[in-house]
């Protein structure tokens, strides 16, 4: 068997981010398509963690502890304004979601 | 030789969490194989010698994050969620072919970059004498300290407009 080698890593990090964007494509059910887009935060976050292994340098774990506080905080606020959607509309339909169209 | 046994069976393990978190149709089970996704990325982290990432992907990710996607799951009534079915067969095959060119452009980066011979080879350092999160922690206090701050700063208005949106309207 190869050694494993940052290519591999990056092979598994676009088929994850991938199967974020096909969540995000194909589903209308809105928490789905939030966790869809972690998935995709956290294939960003492999690719940090194995070029950090590569150069022998922790600057990218120190950028993946940003990227998790960020989806930390997109979380917070994308949950938020899905409980206010749905106080007003009853629903997580995506397609119902269509308040700002004009 | 076991390093590669586990990448692959932790990849297995990443991708087909991954793929039952967007199938499923019940949301709740999509919840509970986004933390067998993100543990499973935690020990991919550690076989990296990432440490403190892994801690930091249990705690906020497996522990926080899901936690609130499962409030809010319980908060809300998923009765009548009209999903898949009624998708129509256009928008499907649309929503296939975008996350296709995606996955070709992805890859085709991945292809070139693997071709190309590297540039600058990758630097052979002696073991770090200081642990995997006393080299974050540091970088953390003095290269990043701005980033760091912006970061709490973000988390705190993040906090603040969670609160205000999720409140009732008096």
């Amino acid at each position: 068997m190869t050694p494993i080698t940052p290519y591999h890593y990056l092979v598994l990090s676009a088929a994850l981010f991938t199967i974020g964007v096909i969540g995000v494509m194909l589903r209308r059910n809105i928490i789905v398509i939030f966790m869809s887009i972690e998935l995709m935060l956290n294939a960003v976050n492999i690719n940090l963690a194995a070029f950090s292994l590569q150069w022998h340098h922790v600057v990218g774990q120190v950028f993946g502890i940003f990227v998790i506080a960020v989806a930390a905080a997109e979380a917070a606020v994308g949950l938020g304004i899905l409980l206010a959607f749905y106080r007003n509309k009853e629903t997580l339909d995506i397609d119902e979601m269509t308040i700002l169209k004009w | 030789m076991l390093e590669t046994v586990v990448f692959y069976a932790l990849a297995l393990l990443i991708l087909g969490f991954g793929i039952l978190v967007v199938t499923s149709r019940n949301t709740v089970h999509s919840v509970l194989f986004l933390v067998a996704n993100f543990l499973c990325i935690a020990i991919l982290y550690l076989s990296l010698g990432a440490e403190f990432l892994a801690v930091i992907q249990v705690l906020v990710y497996a522990g926080g994050i899901v936690v609130l996607y499962l409030f809010v799951v319980m908060l809300v009534s998923l009765r009548g969620l009209p999903d898949g079915p009624r998708n129509s067969r256009r928008r499907t095959r649309l929503g296939l072919a975008m996350a296709a060119a995606v996955l070709a452009e992805v890859s085709a980066i991945v292809v070139s970059a693997s071709a190309r011979p590297a540039g600058v080879p990758a630097p052979e350092l002696a073991a770090p004498s200081l642990g995997n999160t006393e080299m974050v922690g540091w970088l953390l206090y003095t290269d990043y300290l701005v980033p760091f701050e912006v970061a709490s700063m973000l988390l705190l208005v993040a906090m603040v407009g969670a609160i205000v949106l999720a409140r009732k309207a008096e």
